[in-house]
This record gives structure tokens, sequence and C-alpha cells, in this order.
């Protein structure tokens, strides 16, 4: 890798970061810490379906699907074996989950892999369809993998779903999987298979004239998402400590294409700026559920209010800003300085 | 299996049939025409039940005329929708407005929950509908169970001849297949686009309605299910014909309530059915079993 100014940069920018995250722990509040690691995990689940989406044009729905597989295979590899004896009351576990435990890192990998494996299966069938019958299709896997999970009680424990699994995702553990996530996206998109998806993104026809396996090259960026969903997935499992099967309704997909459409479609850090901000903005949000004292009145807090504001946010963005934040630019220290020695002249 | 129960439960798919026609007439009519998936439509469903509800529980209203208030507030909810947040992507690439097809329903289902409340509450059935009917020898129906198709099939009926045999009709069977010649032939092609929503979401609210008959409660979510199963049976049908729909909707109940019925171990499964429906029609026949295929521009 050639090392120019703003690799440098790069570099320096992760470590410092890092080592912030590091020394964190011990003055941030608990509060502050499960916000900030919620962030990464957006952030990672945003970065892999814009890997779809935003950089190869899939209109993929089926996000929750594969979030949920990446969630449950890790718990299932990670919990203690006493402990899946106890909780599986309904149906004793079957065998070779029942054996199975791993360290953590191994537990996220095995995640994201099976999301991966189950991605391949959909994507051969239905990557065949084009934009808004594909997002109906992969809805629609999403939603039997749900149905799955509810049902395959002896693997999945029905719809009790799993709880205390151990805590693994510390700051700096999800800091770490998300900088993994971005580092290899960033090599992916800008490399000549980065060129070759947005080449099927913006023309496929052409794309296909030209030569290329446009089928294999959707499969395979399918995959890849839904690899960095599923680690995301096995992140958020061990950040919420407990899962169920009605978690990952739709609700969740549209979340993170929220993320990634307010980012702005095919900029990787339009996903993290799209990603950081919403989860902000959900949080503080939580303000107006709750009474608020003005003074001279007293406002009652309006439960689920929150939704209505976070609606109406997309709404608007797709109605007036529909290239969100960053459009398809990326933000990159040669357009920092740029834009800086353009302020100072 | 008995022939009686057999007959029991042809009647019950029937109804849940009909129930699912009703819906994906509005899919398709929105589609055919727009290219679009309207997301929100299932929530005009839920919309329209809980008028109902409060017409009947809140202002003391017969059950009837609020039935009919419903379907009015839900047209005019249906136009709306179509005027704020579909209008003004028409010409921007359709995965925008589909996105913001997404964002209506959300917004819809969480207005819901801050009204309405979150909590489901039961429905009034008006005691004539609920009544138990021997239709011949021992197959007992409640009389709601034929009262949905009935109604269904006189709904279908009057839209058929809208389309057919009206000039708003004729012009939505235009714009459905060109849009720009429509619109240089002097068509106010913008009111028939809302026209065709507020006739979709009547029909959508009309069937929430029997839904919340036959199901006899209401909540902010009960349009989801419904409205993506719809969609499902719209495909099935053939996207863009209402004929298609309708026989989509019908084969989708039957579908889901025979295999419950022969295969009882099934019945957790009942809901992924809709979707490996969808999974087979895409990858066999895509244009469904009444559709036209759509030649792709170069």
């Amino acid at each position: 890798m050639r090392l120019n100014r703003g690799a440098i940069l790069n570099i320096a920018a992760m470590f410092l970061l890092g080592c912030l995250l590091w020394q964190a722990e011990s003055f941030l509040g608990d509060y502050q810490i499960y916000i900030g690691k919620l962030i990464f995990i957006n952030i990672i689940l945003a970065l892999s379906l814009n890997l779809i989406y935003g950089f190869t044009g899939l209109f993929s729905l089926g996000h929750a699907g594969f979030i949920a597989v990446g969630a449950y295979v890790s718990a299932l590899c990670i919990l203690a074996p006493e402990q899946k004896e106890m909780m599986w009351i309904l149906e004793p576990i079957i065998w070779p989950f029942s054996e199975l435990f791993t360290p953590f890192w191994a537990s996220v990998l095995a995640g994201g892999v099976a999301a991966a494996i189950f991605a391949f299966f959909i994507a051969v069938p239905v990557l065949r369809l084009g934009d808004d019958y594909l997002g109906i299709a992969t809805l629609g896997f999403a939603e039997i993998i749900r149905v799955l999970i509810v049902n395959a009680t002896a693997v999945t424990n029905g719809s009790l779903g799993i709880k205390g699994i151990p805590s693994h995702a510390t700051l700096l553990a999800c800091y770490g999987w998300a900088l993994f996530t971005l580092i290899v996206l960033a090599r992916l998109v800008f490399s000549n298979f980065g060129n070759v998806l947005r080449c099927i993104r913006d023309n496929e026809i052409a794309a296909s004239v030209m030569g290329i396996n446009v089928f294999r090259y959707k499969v395979l960026s399918f995959c890849i998402g839904a690899f960095f969903a599923g680690v995301g997935g096995a992140l958020l499992g061990s950040h919420l400590s407990t899962i169920d099967p009605k978690m990952f309704n739709f609700l969740l997909t549209f979340n993170v294409l929220m993320f990634v459409v307010a980012g702005g479609l095919g900029s990787l850090t339009g996903s993290i700026l799209g990603a950081t901000v919403i989860t902000i903005l959900l949080e503080w949000l939580r303000a107006i559920e709750e009474p608020m004292n003005l003074g001279f009145v007293e406002l009652p807090g309006i439960p689920g209010m929150r939704m209505v504001v976070f609606s109406l946010v997309l709404l608007a963005i797709i109605l007036y800003r529909r290239e969100g934040i960053m459009g398809t630019r990326e933000l990159t220290w040669t357009r920092i300085f740029a834009f800086l020695r353009r302020h100072k002249a | 299996m008995s022939l009686d129960m057999f007959l029991q439960h042809c009647f019950n798919a029937l109804t849940l049939g009909s129930l699912y026609a009703l819906i994906a007439i509005g899919y398709t009519m929105v589609y055919g025409i727009l290219r679009l998936i309207n997301f929100a439509h299932g929530d005009i469903l839920m919309v329209g039940a809980y008028f109902v509800f409060f017409g009947t529980f809140a202002f003391g209203w017969p059950w009837g005329i609020a039935a009919i208030m419903a379907i009015a507030g839900a047209s005019l909810l249906g136009v709306v929708m179509e005027r704020v947040a579909y209008r003004p992507l028409r010409d921007a690439p359709r995965i925008s407005a589909l996105i913001s097809a997404i964002a209506v329903s959300f917004f819809i289902e969480s207005l819901a929950v801050v009204v309405f409340t979150g909590q489901p509450r039961p429905v009034l059935q008006p005691e004539w509908l609920v009544s138990e009917w021997q239709v011949w020898g021992g197959v007992r129906i409640l009389r709601l169970t034929a009262f949905v198709p009935a109604m269904t099939a006189v709904l279908v009926g009057i839209l058929l001849y809208i389309v057919y045999r009206t000039k708003p009709g004729l012009a939505m069977r235009a714009i459905s297949k060109d849009i720009e010649t429509t619109r240089l032939l002097g068509v106010r092609v913008d009111n028939i686009i809302a026209f065709t929503f507020c006739i979709g979401s009547a029909l959508a609210a009309a069937s929430g309605i029997m839904w919340a008959l036959r199901y006899p409660q209401v909540h902010p979510y009960m349009g989801i299910m419904p409205g993506l199963k719809a969609f499902i049976a719209a495909v099935f049908g053939g996207i863009g014909s209402i004929q298609g729909a309708v026989i989509g909707g019908v084969a989708l109940g039957f579908v889901e309530i025979m295999t419950v019925a022969f295969m009882p171990e099934l019945s957790g499964y009942r809901d992924a059915f809709a979707f490996v429906l969808l999974v087979l029609v895409l990858l066999f026949k895509p244009t469904g079993l009444l559709g036209e295929r759509m030649e792709e521009k170069i």
C-alpha cells in the first residue's frame, strides 16, 4: 500500500480514536457508552446495506433477516452449554448447538459466515429480479427467516428468545469491528471490483454487454453485505444481551435503510455520518416522550412520538434532499484540506 | 375430513380470499399506473377499521353509517397521501418513491400508536352479522362468512363498471399504458391518479372494516401482514390486472386455509406460505397469471 498524506492521516485518526475510546470507559457514563456501542454497530449495519444497495443497486429489504441469523448463530456459539441446557425449556436444544462453545471473535465471525451462507441461497433465486420486486422478495425472505426462528424451537428457543448473552461487545470491540468493516469495504469499493459494482448499478445492460458476469458480481456483493450484516447482528446480540424474534421485524430494516439514505447512497463516509447522526437523534428524541416542564406549563409525555418524528425526517429527506448528506461523494482529507484552504483565503 | 368440514373450510377460505382480493386491487391499480408499490396501502386498511371503531364507540353511530364514513375518511387519506408523498416524486427514480411509501407507512402506523394507543381494542360486531346460518346439511357458518364474499362481489362489480364503462376509467387504463401520451391527449393525469388512490383506499378501508369484524379487534399494526400478503396476491394474479388481483387474492385465501386444514402441524408456518408462493411465482412466471409482459426498453 502506497502511503500518501491521506493514508497516514487516516491511520493516525483511527489510532487516536482507538486510544480515546480505550480511555473513554473510565470517564464516560454507562449511558454514553451504551450509545457509543450502538453507534458503531449501526455503522456496521449501514455500511453493509450501502454495499448492497448504494454501490450495487440491489434494493434489498431483507437486512433484518441477515442480522437475525448473525445474532442467533453467534449467541448459540458463545453461550456455555450448561446455560443453554437451562434456558431451552420448551424443547431441549439439539446436538451440534448444545455443545458449541467458542470465543467471542469466533462467534462473531460465525454469525457473519452463517448470514452470508443464507444470503447465498436467497441470492441465487431472487437476484434475477429487478428493483422493487427484489425488494418485496427479500422482504419476504426476511419474514420467512423470522417465522423459521419462531418455529425452530429446538435451535432458537422459539418466541422466548435467548437471554443472558455475555456482553463481550465492549466499546473498543465494537469500534474494532466497525473499523474492520470499513477497511474491508473501502478496499473493495475503491478497487476494480467496486468499479464493476458501480457499473452494474448505473447500467446493468451496459455492464453485461461489456462482458461482466453481472449475476456473479451481484451474488458476491449480496453475500459480502450479508456477512457484515451478520457481524453487526452478532455484536447487537452481545450488546443487548437478549434477543428474540420480534426484534428482527421490518422496523429494523427500515432503520438501517434510513441511515443509508440519510447519509447518501454510495458513500461510505456518508453511511458513517448517517448512522451516527440518526442514532444520536433517535436517543435525543426520547426527550419528547417524557413529560416536559417549561416553567409555566407542564407538557405530558407522548409515548410513540419518537417514531412519528423519525418517519417525518425520512420523508423530508426523500422529498427535499434525495441524495442525503453526502450524495455519492466521500469525505476525504484532500477534500477537507481544500475546504480549509478555501475558507482561509 | 368430512365433506361438511371441507365445505366449511371452503367458506372460510373464500372469506379470507375476498378480503385479500379487495386489498390487492388497490395495489394492482396503483402499480399499474405509477409502477409504485404503495407500502402504506395496508395502513389505510387499519385506519378504516379504526374509524369504524371510533364511529360506533365514541359517537354511537350505527355500524352502517360508521362504515360509510370510514370509507370516505380513508379515501380522503389516500388522496392526501398521494398529493404529499408521491406526487413530488413523480419524476424521481422509482426507488425514491418506494422509500417515500415506506416512510409514509411508518408515519401512519406510529401516528396511530400515538393517537389510538398501541393497545388492541375489541370491535363491536352487529348482531345480524354474527348469528349462525345453516347453509346446507351440517354446514353452519356465521352470516358474516357469506356477507364478506357477497359484499366483495358487489364492490368488484362497481369497480369493473368504473374502469371499463366510464370516462375516468378509460383515462386510468390509458395512463397505465403510457402516461406521457395520455397527458398529451388532454387528460388531467394528476386528477386521475388521485382518483385511483381514492378508489384503492376505499376498497382497502372496506376490507379493513370487514377484517375487523372477522378477527374482532383493531390495533395499529393490523394492516402490515394483510397488506404484504395482498401485494403477493396481486403479483400472483399478475400485477396491473384487476381480475388477476381478485383471482390471486381468493387463491391465496384458499392456499392459507387449506394448507392449515389438511396439515395442522404446519399452522405455525402459516405466515410464511404467502412468501414462499411469492418466490415461486417470481421465479417461474414473473408476470403472474394474467399479467402482461413488460418489455424492457434500452
